[in-house]
Formats: structure tokens, sequence, C-alpha cells
């Protein structure tokens, strides 16, 4: 941590990096190699795409276990940066490998579009090892800035543009909002270091009415990055305009990236102020679960409905955060790891339902397809059992572990909220079963499956499954990742 | 390992009768059925008796998830021993209760049905609290598909009712359970889900109570007690023959065996306490459920009611937590499995010739039907609680038992056998006599039928007259569980007068934490004095 009396970069830190700068400068060169390759070749793009984040994975690979702290303690690669780093890469390979047909259906086949993403996913990984306020803030719009092109991409879609300049006005609004935050804990603490912060909380008495103003706009900057109540309302527009392999990115990449940025600032910088944090985070959570799983009820467009789900969801991974011990923080990661498997799957099948003029995004569409389609259905089945928490698949394991790291801490009454949250939101995952089960199929359904989207629907389900029978070693190794308090 | 095997034998069985099923809508049938029985066997070799010393019959751990201390344990005494066994033969039952009636999609039925299966005998099996949770839910999934896509006309609404107040009453037990894993965490610094360490853990009585709630929400739905009955009649009624058979012969046995295996045990002085109020809950179930059967006009639901009453007896045997009185609740639960399933399956046979179940538009099958009407006669009789048949056995053991605890609610528990006698032999009136409506005439049973209500009622006559084998084997389980057999004698001699003095001490009677296994000799030796 003493790096500041050494000279500002070391080559050393740029062996940090590396990863980053393979994302990033892949994502530069894909640019040229868009232009330069024939539209009848266009595949290169996104297999260039897979292949760069193959090795930015291998790098980190290499890296894994260093515990390097790099350009003045601004940049960390810690076992915690690793965890969510992994949860990033198969994010980003798994929606690249559903956008293929899909953006071709859609006629958006542009090579922009693996680019943004990539963009996207540089920013992410910054986030994850940023331990800096400045650099949390830069990796978070570098992760957000991509997205909100990429939530307007499907350009004839009024939806889809309208969605984008929601999300952008609003996300540039919590980008303030949160700038002001830090501003005023670096007003309060003399510093932008987690480390420096959480020093300084403990020696000096910073805990006066400004520095509650701080926590709060922390708290909203970055719950508007999390879609938690109150902050979610951009959610359920920007989640349905965008093109579907979007939303899936959105609800599990920065979304998971955010996490990491909301544990590693509340839990390392702010955790001697855990008291005056700890009641804003269990109201935004509490709020999260029960709006966000209510209205999924009252939905009748699927990525509107799994847009709430999955404000109900980040409720349900905040509470790991409110319980503020190692354990609840493991808690989280895992339940990001898993989510991760289970969103991409299930929006992997929204995905291969919109085919041609079938746009395939209402419940109602849904109608009969366990008779006509039976794989199908029972991977969407697993993956809205899993959604649900239901035995024995990992979103049950998931929950569980929450719940376990809460009860730990003596926090029974929000366990017992967010088990009965989750009873109500078995009810609306069910409503879907039923659908595909009970009901005779309409029309004939036309699937648009591709190699790439298979590929995507059987890894996640044999994760859905494997971890929620025999979660032992990615527990194991969330725990091992979480950084100690 | 058998109890492994006991496990995945079903779900494998399932799987297999799954692919199957594109083969030709028989195979499914065939694979389940071989399945099962292939699972009755192996768990029927674990009655020559356990290794000395050890109060399991068989026992096994495997490693799981050793971070969290949760582990596959599973192990069989004799009362989880007797549940196994009852839902090898119970899931047989199914099938051909199923035979001819599921024609659509024959081979995801079996599959949710050899599911469900799977998930009764792991939870019949584990001592493991996770795993036991995970079983727990696993039957609940397939049951909801089996009511849902194959049930009545109301089956939406009944799939979707008894699903949401299963999945309540199981979360909250996911929150007692792990309550209990932190207070036991806390206390000895050894973080366990396994039954074994969970026993006897320390802690207050406010504690206690709270977390003996929980799990009497899931048990008290399974089962279910009132007030939280209502999704049985509904679940019982719209689902297919094969899912009523393991809906009333497997899935509330399950509530009741939870009583037993988990409630007591962990939380004895909590468990105590609420007793009384659970004692009067039993008792208006009895009468309720009785009561509610006689103006009941669709068969099914008039079979489902008779269930709360059947029911009632059993958590009031429970309840009593008196030897007599608990073993009569285990042969209650067994003999009711069977006469209750076997009216399902004969409820099934007739919807099957008429395509109705409105009591109002049947009588008269006895000429036409002359086996299904002495075989329904039976099985109402058995019901009813004629000696003689095993479930006579039961309600008396229960009564006898609980009548030391709480001489009161015996005593309306045993009005209750008035009004089973009634609607036992209403039913045989109203649809094997009578007069016939016009297009009367049903076909008799076939060789498939007769073969699965004969073997049913086998085991009804078999309990009936001779249940000493029985005890022998399963006492062994319940007794360690169970009160020793020197309180059960003090209690008999000290009579009421002891037990009010030790309600004042503060430990109702029959309440030790430890058996000596000496239980079910003395016990034997008492009923044969009686």
């Amino acid at each position: 941590m003493n790096s500041e009396v050494a000279a500002f970069f070391s080559p050393g830190d740029f062996l940090a990096i590396l990863p980053e700068m393979v994302i990033a400068g892949m994502a530069c060169l894909l640019l040229l190699v868009d232009i330069a390759v024939p539209r009848t070749k266009k595949c290169v793009v996104p297999a260039l795409a897979v292949l760069s984040v193959a090795v930015a994975a291998w790098f980190s690979y290499e890296l894994a276990g260093s515990g390097v702290s790099a350009f003045s303690g601004m940049f960390v690669l810690d076992g915690y940066s690793d965890f969510f780093k992994l949860i990033f890469y198969i994010v980003a390979v798994f929606a690249i490998l559903v956008s293929l047909r899909y953006i071709r259906t859609e006629e958006i086949d542009l090579g922009e579009y693996y680019v943004l993403l990539l963009f996207s996913l540089s920013g992410m990984m910054i986030m994850a090892s940023g331990t800096d306020l400045l650099t949390i803030y830069l990796g978070l719009e570098l992760a957000s800035l991509p997205v909100y092109a990429l939530v307007g991409f499907l350009q004839k879609s009024r939806k889809s543009n309208e969605a984008a300049m929601k999300y952008i006005i609003l996300g540039a609004f919590s980008s303030a909002i949160l700038l002001y935050g830090i501003s005023l804990i670096y007003g309060l603490t003399g510093t932008t270091q987690l480390a420096a912060i959480s020093a300084a909380l403990v020696t000096g008495d910073v805990n006066g009415p400004l520095f509650t103003l701080a926590v709060i706009m922390l708290v909203a900057g970055f719950g508007f990055k999390v879609a938690g109540f109150p902050f979610h309302m951009w959610a359920p527009d920007a989640y349905e305009g965008a093109p579907t392999p979007i939303t899936a990115f959105m609800a599990a990449g920065p979304k998971a990236a955010a996490f990491a940025v909301i544990m590693r600032v509340f839990l390392e910088g702010l955790y001697p102020a855990y008291d005056s944090w700890q009641m804003a985070i269990a109201a935004v959570a509490v709020g999260s679960m029960v709006v966000g799983n209510i209205t999924a009820i009252l939905q009748t467009s699927i990525k509107r409905m799994l847009a709430f789900s999955s404000v109900g969801h980040a409720g349900y991974a905040l509470l790991g955060l409110v319980a503020g011990s190692e354990e609840g923080m493991a808690s989280v990661m895992f339940y990001l790891f898993v989510y991760a498997f289970m969103n991409l799957g299930i929006f992997g099948i929204v995905i291969m339902m919109r085919k041609d003029s079938q746009s395939g995004d209402q419940i109602s569409h849904y109608t009969g397809l366990g008779k006509s389609n039976r794989l199908t259905a029972l991977a969407m089945l697993i993956f809205l059992f899993s959604l649900a928490g239901i035995p024995p698949t990992a979103g049950f394991i998931a929950k569980f572990y929450v719940f376990m790291a809460l009860i730990n801490k003596g926090m029974v009454g929000l366990a017992v909220i967010a088990a009965l949250m989750s009873a109500v939101a078995a009810y609306y995952y069910i409503r879907i079963v039923m659908l595909m089960y009970m009901r005779e199929p309409e029309k004939e359904f036309a699937l648009a499956s591709s190699r790439g989207l298979l590929c995507v629907l059987i890894i996640a389900l044999a994760a859905v499954v494997a971890l929620g029978v025999y979660p032992g070693y990615f527990i194991d190794l969330a725990r091992y990742a979480a950084f100690p308090l | 390992m058998i109890l492994v095997w006991a496990v995945v034998i079903p779900l494998l069985g399932g799987l297999a009768a799954w692919l199957s099923g594109r083969l030709g809508s028989a195979f499914p049938r065939w694979v389940s059925l071989s399945a099962l029985a292939l699972d009755l066997v192996l768990l029927l070799t674990l009655l020559d008796g356990g290794p000395a010393g050890s109060r399991w019959l068989a026992e096994i751990r495997i490693e799981w998830i050793p971070v969290i201390g949760a582990g596959i344990h599973l192990a069989a005494d004799g009362l989880s021993l007797a549940l196994a066994l009852l839902t090898a033969f119970l899931g047989m039952a199914a099938v051909a209760a199923s035979w001819s009636g599921i024609r659509e999609r024959t081979g995801f039925f079996h599959l949710c049905l050899m599911s469900v299966i799977a998930g009764v005998m792991g939870a019949f099996l584990s001592l493991d609290l996770l795993l036991f949770y995970v079983f727990w839910e696993l039957m609940l999934v397939p049951m909801f598909f089996m009511v849902a896509v194959w049930g009545r006309e109301g089956r939406y609404r009944a799939a979707l009712r008894f699903f949401i107040f299963t999945q309540a009453g199981s979360l909250l037990m996911l929150a007692s359970i792990l309550g209990l894993y932190f207070v036991h965490g806390t206390e000895t610094g050894r973080y366990s889900f396994d039954y074994a360490d969970l026993l006897g853990t320390p802690m207050g009585l406010a504690t206690e109570f709270w977390l003996m709630l929980g799990f009497l929400a899931a048990f008290a739905v399974k089962l279910p007690a009132i007030p939280f009955h209502t999704w049985l009649p509904e679940a019982h009624s719209e689902a297919p023959t094969g899912g009523s058979v393991v809906l009333a012969g497997l899935l509330l046995k399950t509530g009741a065996y939870g009583m037993i295996r988990f409630l007591f045990p962990l939380f004895p002085d909590a468990a105590a306490t609420i007793a009384p109020v659970v004692h009067v809950l039993a008792v208006v179930g009895i009468i309720y459920g009785a009561v509610l059967a006689l103006g009941q006009t669709d068969l099914k639901r008039l079979i489902a009611y008779t269930s709360i009453s059947h029911m009632g007896f059993v958590l009031l045997g429970i309840f009593a937590w008196e030897g007599l009185a608990l073993n009569g609740a285990l042969v209650l639960m067994v003999c009711h499995g069977a006469s209750t399933g076997a009216l399902f399956i004969i409820a099934g046979a007739v919807e099957e010739r008429t395509h109705t179940l409105d009591i109002g538009r049947m009588g008269g099958f006895w000429s036409s039907a002359p086996k299904m009407g002495g075989a329904a006669l039976f099985f109402a009789l058995a019901s009813l609680g004629l000696p003689g048949l095993g479930n006579f056995i039961g309600e008396f053991l229960v009564l006898l038992g609980s009548f030391r605890v709480n001489a009161a609610a015996a005593v309306f528990a045993a009005l209750g056998l008035i009004a089973s006698a009634v609607y036992s032999l209403w039913i045989i009136q109203k649809v094997f006599h009578g007069p016939a409506p016009p297009e009367a005439g049903i076909a008799d049973i076939g060789g498939r039928e007769a073969a699965t209500l004969a073997s049913m009622a086998a085991v009804l006559l078999w309990l009936g007259l001779f249940p000493g084998p029985f005890f022998e084997r399963t006492g062994i389980g319940t007794a360690a569980s169970m009160p020793t057999g020197s309180e059960i004698e003090r209690e008999a001699v000290t009579g009421v007068a002891g037990r009010i003095g030790r309600e004042k001490s503060g430990r109702p009677p029959g309440l030790a934490r430890h058996g000596a296994g000496e239980g079910p000799e003395e016990m034997r030796g008492r009923q044969q004095g009686k």
C-alpha cells in the first residue's frame, strides 16, 4: 500500500492489467477487421471476439493468486476480482454466442455490436479490480456507455430507441449522483482509496449528516446500476426494448460488476461505518424483493417479467451484503455466478422463440410449448425452477446460501421476508410452466436454434443442475475468493 | 449402499420410463413397475436386521457440501423402513392404477410419478436436514405436474393451491432448519446439518419454540392438520387416480414422519408445550373431516375428507408422544395408505367406467360388478375401523395411548369413529346398492385391478390379525426415539396423579429424550396383557 512513494507507474502494473488490455485492444482491432472482411465472412468478428475473451481468460488464469496491487493501489488482482472476472468471461462469451443468429434475424448484423460488448467487458473487469473510487467510476462508465448504445441497437424499433434514451438519461443522472457521493467521501476523508477511506473512518470522526448524505448518494448511484428499488424504473423499459441478447447480458454482466463494486466499496471502504449503511441497503433489498416480485406477477411480456424478476433477484443478492460478513460476501458471489447461468439460459430460450415474424416476447406465446417442443420446454422448466429457487437446482442453493449468511448474523426477519417473497416469485414462474404444459399449442412453433445458442443452453443447463446437486466446489471457491473483512 | 440405491432406482427408473415412452405407451408402465419391484426387494433385504449395537438397520454417509457441514447421510430404522416399504408398495399400486387411465404422455407421467416416489423415499431415509429438505421439495414439483397435467377440470387451481401451500410451509421449515443449524453452531462451534449432531442442541425454550413452529408449519400442511387442510380435498379429487394414491398414501405420511423423526426429538420441550393445542386441532380434524365427508357428492372428494379425519388420529397419536399411541399412529399410517389408496383406485375404476364421480349418478353397481362391490365393502370396513383389519389396531392404540395423556381428546376422537362408520357405509350404500340409474351396469374389475386390491387387502389383514412381527421390526426404531419403556411403566403405575405432578415439574409425561431400546418388548407384553 505504500506504493505512493514509489514511481507512479511500474512495468509490473501493465502486467497486472494485461487481460483488460487484451480485451480493449482487441475491441479496437476488431473495428478495423470488421471493415476489412467482406460481408459474407462476417462470422470472423464474433469468432475473434470469443478468441480474445479466451486469451484474456488465460492471462487471468496465469495471473490468478498473485495478489498484485498496481497503479499505486488503484487496481488489485485478488481472488475476489478473479472470481468476478470468471463470471464476466462466461457472460460475455455466452452473450456473443446467443447473438449470432439473433442479430441476423433483426438485421443489425454489424461488427460494432461485438466491439461494444468487448468494451463493456473491459469496463466490467476494471470495476472488479478497482480499489479506488476513481478507478471504479472509470470502469463503471466504460462498462455502461457501450451498453447504452447496445440497448438502442435495433435502429428501426421505436421501443429500442426509447429504451436507450431512457437508459442513457437516467444512467447519466445516476452517475452524477454517484460522483457527488464520491466527492463527498473525498471531502470527508481526504482520499479516494478504499483502504485509506476505511482507515480514515476508523481513526477520524466522520460520522455526521454529511457522511450520511454521501452514503445515501452512493447507495442511490449503485442502486441504479443493479436496478434495485426504488432506482429500478429504467430496468423494465430498457430490458424490454433492448435486443434480447443484450438484455441477457445486462442482467447478468454489468449487474454482477456493479455488485462487485458495491461489495468492494461498502465492505472494504465503508466497512467501519457498517451501522450507518446497513439499514439503507436493507431497505433497498427488501423493496426490490417486494416490488420486483409482486410487479412481475402482473406482466404479460416475458422480457418485462424477467426484468422485474431480476429486480427481485438483485434484492436477494443485496441481502448477502446486508449480512456484512465474509460468508455474506461469498453468498452474493455464488448467487451471481449461478444467476449468470440461469439468466442466460432462460434468455437463450426467449431468443430461440424469436424467428421471422414470430416475436416470442409475450408470455402467452409459450402456451403449449411443452406439447410441441419437449426438450426446449424441459430446459425452460429447469431454468424457471432454478430462478424460483426450487431444489435440486442451483437457484435453490444460491438463495439458501444467502439465507444462511443472514440467519448467521441473526437477521431472521429479513430471511423470513426473503423466504415469503420466494413463494410469491414461485407463483409467476410456475404460471409460465403451467402455460407450457397445461394448454394446447395455438400454432406450430418455429424455433430459431443455432449451434452457438444450443451450446449455451446445454452448458447453462448442465451448470444449473450440477451446481444444484453438487455445489461444494464453487461455494468453496467463492469463500476462498471473498476478501477478508 | 442399499439406501442410496433405494432412492436412485426410482429416479433412474423414471428417466428410463420417460425415454422408453417413445417406443410405446406400454413401456413406461413396465419399466416403472419393475424398477419399483426391484426397490421393494432391495428394501426387504434390510429386514434381516442391522449391525449389532447400532440403532440403524443400515446407514451411509457420503460427503456432499463439506464447507457448510451438509452431507449425504441416509439411514433406516424400523420406522423409516416401514414407510419406505410402503412407498415402494404403493408406488407399484399407483403405477397399476394408472395403467389404463393415463393415455396421454405416459412417459412423462411416469417420470413425474417416479420422481415423487424418489422424493418420498429420500425424505423417509435422509438424516441430514438439508438433504431432507431437498427431497421434501423434490416430491413437490412432479406432484404438482401430475395434478396439473393429468388432472380433472379443476386441476389448474388445485395444483397451484397445492404448490403454494406446501411451498410456503416448506420455506418456513427451511428457515427453521437454518436457525437450528446456527443455534447449534454457535453453541458447540460445530456447524452441521446432521441429525445426529443436532439432537439435543442446547437452546432456550423460546428459541426452541420458534424453531419448532417452522417445522410444524411444513409438517402440518403436508399432513394436513386443520386449518391447513384446504389444499387437500381439491388436490386429491382433481388428481388422476395414480396421483391420488400417491398423495393420500405417501405424501401425507411424510408430514407425520417428519413429526416423529425430527420435530419431537429435536425440540422435545417445545413440542410438549404446544401438544395440548395440537390435540385440539387433531380432534377437530377428526370430527370436521368426518362430518364434511358426509356432505360430499363427489366420490373422490369424499374419500379425501376421510383422509383428513384419519390423519387427525395420526396427529393425535404422535402428539400424545406415548409408546402405544406412537406405534398406533405408525400402523395407522401404513393401513391408511393401503385402505385409502385402495378406495381411490376403486373410485378411479368407477370413474373410468362411468365418466363421473358424482355419487348422485351412481347406484346399484353391485349387481353388475360384484367383485368391485366386495372390494369396496372390504376397504370401507377397514376405513371405519373394523376389528380384524389393520386400521382398527392403529386407531385403537392411538386412543388407548392418548387417553392416558389427554383423556378428553381421546373421548372426543372416539366420536369420530361413529361418523366414520356412517360415511363408510354410506359410500357402499349409495354407490353399490340402491336404485340403479338408467344407464346402470358397469364392467367388473379385471385381473390387474383385482391383483392390486388383493395385495392391499392382504396388508390390512396381516396388520389386523397378526401385527406382532410388524411391531417387532418397527418398534426398534420408534422406541429409540421414544420414551423409555420404564417411563411408560411408571406412567401406567402412577396414573393420572403422577401425570399432574410431573406436569407441574415442567416436563409432561412420556418425554424422555433418549430411549433404551427395551420399549418394544415391554410394549408387546402389555398389549398381550390387555
